[in-house]
């Protein structure tokens, strides 16, 4: 319209629809460019927000893979039990907030009701004890050995049951084959934390929140392979949660399967050999204090010599693991961690704690070579020893005369380690050390591998100690201040005295420490493995294997099949000559030394199968003797410790060799009857994989577990034993090593144990989540009980 | 309509058939502003698409029919193009006679809201139930008598031509017949509508030349009315929280803020192209609430994507643009004021309405012209239409 008429409009009007114009467009500009931003510039994230939002993840948690000894049995498994679990959030949407469903549950389940509504109600800090900490969106389960009849009634009657489910799911075992129960080495596991779920987020093994993670041993170690990875399937809900489709889904991938080198049948026969060597102590009398022994723990390894592969490996006390399996009760849980619990949960084969006392002198004769004393020399073994008028007896009290080392160990007499040590003690400056000490006893354990960890693949292993003058003078830095007020205001009483003199001279290595130590007394901290360690090496020419427990990691379908192969961490510094030395000189502890009435002149076919031993006794202040016995044969190491449990030989003898015995078949006039041998060789293959990944399992019959039950309380185990009984020599001090102490970490503190916290997800719309509850019952996936129960 | 002739004698013009007469070059259809006319009818085609693809699923709404709400848009629809029909055959002159009525009518409905016939929809008692599922939302109607009463008003003295400007007598008696409605508008609570008639008013003191200081003063008294209605506590909680939630989108995303986050999350995570009509995860899992009225703007986000929405404020902005030359083409005072009210609530009410699907507005209840779900509103939208188109054609054309 070209010619406007004139409409008498003045110029004002005009000028404002203009400005009414321009105004009104930039609005749509402004529009369009918002669109603009939010869609194609910032379009990615919402693309991620929105598939969040209508896409929901029911869990198809991956079957955990299986523990299996060397011959197949398993030893950690799984069962399908069948939970009951309750939906807080659909309680909730009933008029009487799931009253009347609890109680009609109760009663099908056979429980009280008020045991159920405990149960699922949820903890905070009014709530005691038992009560739900998991996340209140998460079935909670009730219980998880629910008959089928009972899960019968509650599936078919759905309608009175509204949040209930019961379902069958995958629930950790330790079935125990042959007895062995084997608690400390499997380890156990437990729920999953929010922290670590958060920890984990991006890793390549994330958890879910129904996850159970292994808090010890090989359920720990090997967590990341026996865990697999879990299934998701992807469904597509509104906003109400209903199903509209399937997204894209993860399949489950089953975790992979482990095989170890234990032997049940082994493991079973030592811990029943502990077991019983320890209540066969506590009928014993303790001459030095006046009561019988208390026996309060025991360890012993058993261990491949050519691998450093475990066999067998008990801890004493002990706990059944599947108190851990479902959830562990809290009253469980004190008793298994407590103060008056002993700490069952210890591993004290790997986390106990002693001084080896006599079986340390392989370690000193060792040294001794190393500093240019022959083997073969002659030492003068004396009935005592005297240094600056201190007394250091030979706690056999006998003299021999003049010896050779090997001699010396046979009959373990401590007068000449003491001698040696001291002379190196004074060679190296004595009180005032020069520069450039060689120490030679000290450098020696370090070499053998003492003081640092082993290496064993189980957690939370402990290293020990060398009481060499690096650790004198920290421990001095660390107590001197606590010592010198202590004998500053202490008086004259004895303990004073010690004090003061450790005030002022405790940085120093003194002779008495030396010559302590070259017995294996004093400061020295060991554990069982790390002795194995030593003396598998001692067999096997002098290689120091890490002990290793897993042998091979077998994936669920048996394709892939990986080796744990063994690997060495050191060697003995010893000529070949030496370690020959060596081994007939420990020959002869089992055929006429300390030994030798538990073996050699006990009806052991040493000329069938060769015998080594050697015997200790270690002190400990205010406590009772530590009992050592370290053995070996041409293809097993056997190391059996028993804290306040007597000598070396009395309390561990009878046991070692009832282990030997069933290993060999043994039997009880020195015949070997090899169909009774239980393993007389290592076993070096692995269990036979069937196609479809079934590990076959190899079985006996008759359990060895009974026909290895000792058949009567060794009555040889209550005797004395000559010359193995010391005391300890007036005026050295003597730390309190106690028996294996608790460790610091997470052996003691399962992480799992929240009692109180509240670990409530945070997330979408409530609505959301309720969608997920919703869809998880409905969907009838199977869903791991990880909830812990109390 | 074009004069009527009449033959007498057999040489005069001779009577032309309907036909003839709608496909002349002087017809009131050759006439219409087609563009308009156009992006309109695109906008409403447009419009159905999406209230049913926001709806088939909706199965709590639709009572088991996938087309429950599209059959009833059409049938809106097809009501309001029959009303735009009508104001053109009527003529807007021929109606300005009828503005005190038709305002007075309008004013009534309203306050029979307030009574018991009122429904009372998401906290706000806007609609007039009239039985059998049908209700009708009469600040819809006061949007165009507001226009037309304020328009008859400020332009009688000036189209008169007695005047160049309306006197501040005048603006007074204008301001005075917006305000009725709107306080009763307030009453419901309205508070979009209220916002859009604010928007209106503004629009029409500034088109009807009145004094700058009259629009200043009026701007200021918003304002100052604003900051009342805020401080002593007129409001309703649920508008505070939409404000809050306006103020901070990461607020309590499952509660207040719960419709403008699912809003944009729609509309963003459909990107350049969309997830296809009918694919939208957001819609057919029904995450945005009121999606079909209010917030259909998010369905052609999320399923056309930058490209279909974008097409949407295109064909707006052709409406607009349109109506922007309408109103500067007129030649009377009156149908200018009309004209620019119009283009203020049809822009205000777009901007407002697809503003707060992203973010940029605070929410409040009101519908997208042309393309939201709802009766009322699509007849009030097509009878405005119709006023356009009937300033077009009753403008005299130059010889």
């Amino acid at each position: 319209m070209s010619n406007i008429p004139e409409t008498g409009r003045s110029s004002r009007v005009t000028i404002r629809l203009v400005a009414i114009q321009i105004l009104v467009m930039s609005l749509l500009l402004t529009l369009g460019g918002r669109l603009w931003y939010l869609q194609v510039r910032n379009g990615d994230e919402y693309q991620k927000e929105a598939k969040g939002n209508h896409v929901q993840q029911v869990v198809d948690p991956a079957v955990r893979g299986s523990i299996l000894d060397a011959r197949g049995v398993p030893i950690a498994d799984n069962e399908t039990r069948l939970v009951v679990s309750v939906s807080r959030t659909e309680m909730m949407k009933q008029d009487d907030e799931g009253k009347a469903v609890l109680e009609r549950l109760a009663r099908v389940l056979g429980m009280s009701p008020k045991t159920v509504k405990e149960k699922v109600r949820l903890c905070d800090a009014k709530t005691p004890q038992p009560c739900w900490n998991g996340s209140p969106y998460q079935p909670i389960p009730v219980t998880d050995d629910a008959k089928p009849q009972q899960a019968m009634q509650i599936r078919e009657r759905s309608e009175d049951f509204p949040g209930v489910t019961a379902e069958p799911a995958a629930v950790r075992r330790y079935p125990a084959p042959y007895g062995a129960n084997t608690a400390q080495a499997l380890g156990y596991l437990s729920p999953v934390t929010d922290e670590e779920i958060e920890k984990a987020k991006d890793t390549d093994s994330p958890f879910l929140p129904a996850d159970e993670v292994g808090r010890s041993g090989l359920e720990r170690t090997y967590d990341s392979k026996l865990r697999g990875s879990a299934g998701v399937t992807r469904y597509e809900v509104d906003n109400l949660g209903r199903v509209m489709g399937r997204a894209d889904s993860d399949k489950a991938k089953p975790g992979d399967n482990l095989v170890t080198s234990l032997d049940s049948r082994v493991q079973a026969v030592t811990e029943k050999q502990l077991d019983q060597a320890m209540k066969a102590a506590r009928h014993e009398f303790d001459k030095n204090t006046g009561r019988n022994y208390k026996a309060d723990a025991g360890a012993a390894v058993v261990m491949e010599n050519k691998t450093g592969r475990v066999v067998a490996m008990a801890s004493n006390p002990e706990y059944d693991p599947n108190a851990w399996v479902g959830g562990i009760s809290g009253k469980e849980y004190a008793k298994l961690t407590g103060k008056k619990s002993n700490y069952p949960l210890l591993n004290r084969s790997i986390q106990g704690l002693s001084a080896p006392g006599s079986i340390f002198k392989v370690i000193s004769t060792s040294a001794a070579v190393k500093a240019g004393y022959p083997f073969d020399g002659n030492y003068d073994c004396s009935s005592s020893y005297e240094v600056g008028g201190q007394v250091f007896k030979n706690f056999e009290s006998k003299g021999y005369g003049n010896i050779d080392l090997g001699r010396a160990l046979e009959v373990s007499c401590d007068t000449v380690f003491y001698d040696l040590a001291y002379k190196e003690w004074k060679k190296d400056g004595g009180n005032m050390p020069k520069k450039g000490a060689k120490d030679w006893f000290y450098k020696m354990a370090h070499e053998f591998g003492l003081g640092k960890k082993t290496g064993v693949d189980l957690p939370n292993e402990v290293s020990g100690r060398v009481p060499d003058r690096r650790w004198k003078k920290e421990y001095w830095e660390a107590n001197k201040d606590a010592w010198c007020k202590q004998g500053k205001d202490g008086g004259d009483s004895y303990a004073a005295k010690i004090a003061k003199e450790n005030c002022v001279s405790g940085m120093k290595m003194r002779a008495g420490d030396s010559i302590n130590y070259s017995i294996g007394q004093g400061d020295t901290l060991v554990t069982p493995v790390q002795m194995a360690t030593i003396y598998s090496a001692l067999a096997n020419g002098g290689t120091l294997y890490d002990p290793t427990l897993g042998k091979a990691i077998v994936s669920a379908d048996g394709k892939s099949v990986k080796e744990i192969e063994p690997q060495p961490h050191g060697r003995l510094p010893l000529s070949k000559k030496t370690l020959a030395q060596m081994d007939k000189a420990l020959q002869g502890v089992a055929t006429r030394g300390s030994a030798a009435w538990r073996f050699g002149q006990a009806g052991w076919p040493q000329d069938k199968i060769k015998m080594r031993a050697k015997t200790g006794t270690a002190e400990v202040a205010g406590k009772q003797t530590t009992s050592w016995l370290a053995t070996y044969t041409d293809d097993f190491t056997i190391v059996m410790t028993i804290s306040q449990g007597g000598t070396g030989s009395g309390a561990s003898g009878p046991a070692v060799r009832k282990i030997y015995d069933a290993l060999y078949g043994v039997g009880g006039g020195g015949g070997i009857d090899k169909k009774k041998a239980l393993l007389p060789k290592p076993e070096a293959g692995l269990p036979k994989i069937s196609k479809d990944g079934n590990i076959e399992a190899q079985l006996d019959k008759d359990s060895p577990g009974d026909s290895a039950k000792p058949k009567d309380v060794p009555e040889d185990a209550t005797q004395d034993v000559p010359g193995d009984g010391r005391r300890q020599p007036p005026g050295t001090r003597r730390e309190d090593e106690g028996p294996p102490q608790p460790p610091q970490g997470e052996a003691q503190q399962p992480a799992a144990y929240r009692p109180g916290e509240d670990s409530r997800q945070t997330g979408r719309g409530a609505a959301a989540r309720n969608a997920f509850l919703a869809l998880a019952h409905d969907s009838g996936q199977r869903r791991y009980p990880g909830g812990e129960r109390r | 309509m074009s004069t009527r002739t009449f033959s007498l004698d057999g040489y005069g013009p001779r009577r032309r058939s309907a036909w003839d007469r709608l496909t002349a070059r002087d017809s009131v259809v050759w006439r219409m502003d087609w563009f308009m006319l156009l992006a309109g009818a695109a906008l409403a085609v447009v419009g159905s698409l999406l209230v049913y693809s926001a709806t088939r699923n909706r199965t709590e709404l639709n009572q088991g029919d996938p087309q429950y709400f599209l059959l009833r848009h059409v049938l809106y629809l097809l009501i309001g193009i029959g009303m735009m029909a009508g104001t053109v055959w009527l003529g807007h002159r021929r109606l300005r006679g009828a503005v005190p009525v038709l305002y007075g009518i309008s004013v009534l409905l309203a306050l029979c809201v307030l009574t018991p016939l009122g429904a009372t929809i998401n906290g706000s008692r806007a609609w007039l139930n009239l039985g059998g599922g049908f209700t009708i939302q009469p600040a819809e109607f006061i949007k165009i008598t507001v226009i037309l009463g304020m328009a008859m008003l400020l332009a009688a003295k000036v189209d008169a031509g007695d005047r160049e400007h309306p006197d501040h007598r005048t603006v007074v008696h204008a301001l005075g017949v917006a305000a009725l409605p709107m306080a009763v508008i307030m009453l419901m609570p309205d508070l979009g509508s209220v916002m859009v008639l604010v928007v209106i008013v503004l629009a029409v003191l500034l088109a009807s030349g009145s004094s700058n200081r009259w629009v200043l003063g009026l701007v200021l008294a918003g304002a100052v009315g604003a900051v009342l209605v805020w401080m002593l506590g007129l409001l309703d909680e649920y508008q505070i929280n939409r404000f809050a939630a306006f103020a901070n989108p990461a607020l309590d995303p499952a509660g207040v803020g719960y419709n403008t986050n699912q809003a944009r999350i729609a509309i963003g995570s459909g990107g350049l192209f969309g997830k296809g009509l009918f694919h939208g995860t957001q819609t057919t899992g029904q995450f945005v609430p009121e999606q079909q009225t209010d917030f259909v703007f998010t369905v052609a986000g999320e399923e056309l994507g930058f490209v279909g929405a974008g097409l949407i404020l295109v064909l707006l902005g052709v409406v607009i643009w349109r109506a922007c030359r309408i109103a500067r083409e007129s030649t009377s005072l009156y149908s200018t004021i009309v004209a620019a009210g119009i283009v203020a609530w049809f822009a205000f009410q777009a901007f407002e309405n697809i503003g707060m699907t992203l973010g940029i507005m605070p929410v409040a209840g009101l519908p997208l012209p042309f393309v939201s779900y709802g009766g009322t509103s699509m007849f009030a939208v097509w009878i405005a239409v119709g006023l356009l188109q009937s300033i077009r054609t009753q403008r005299p054309i130059a010889a």
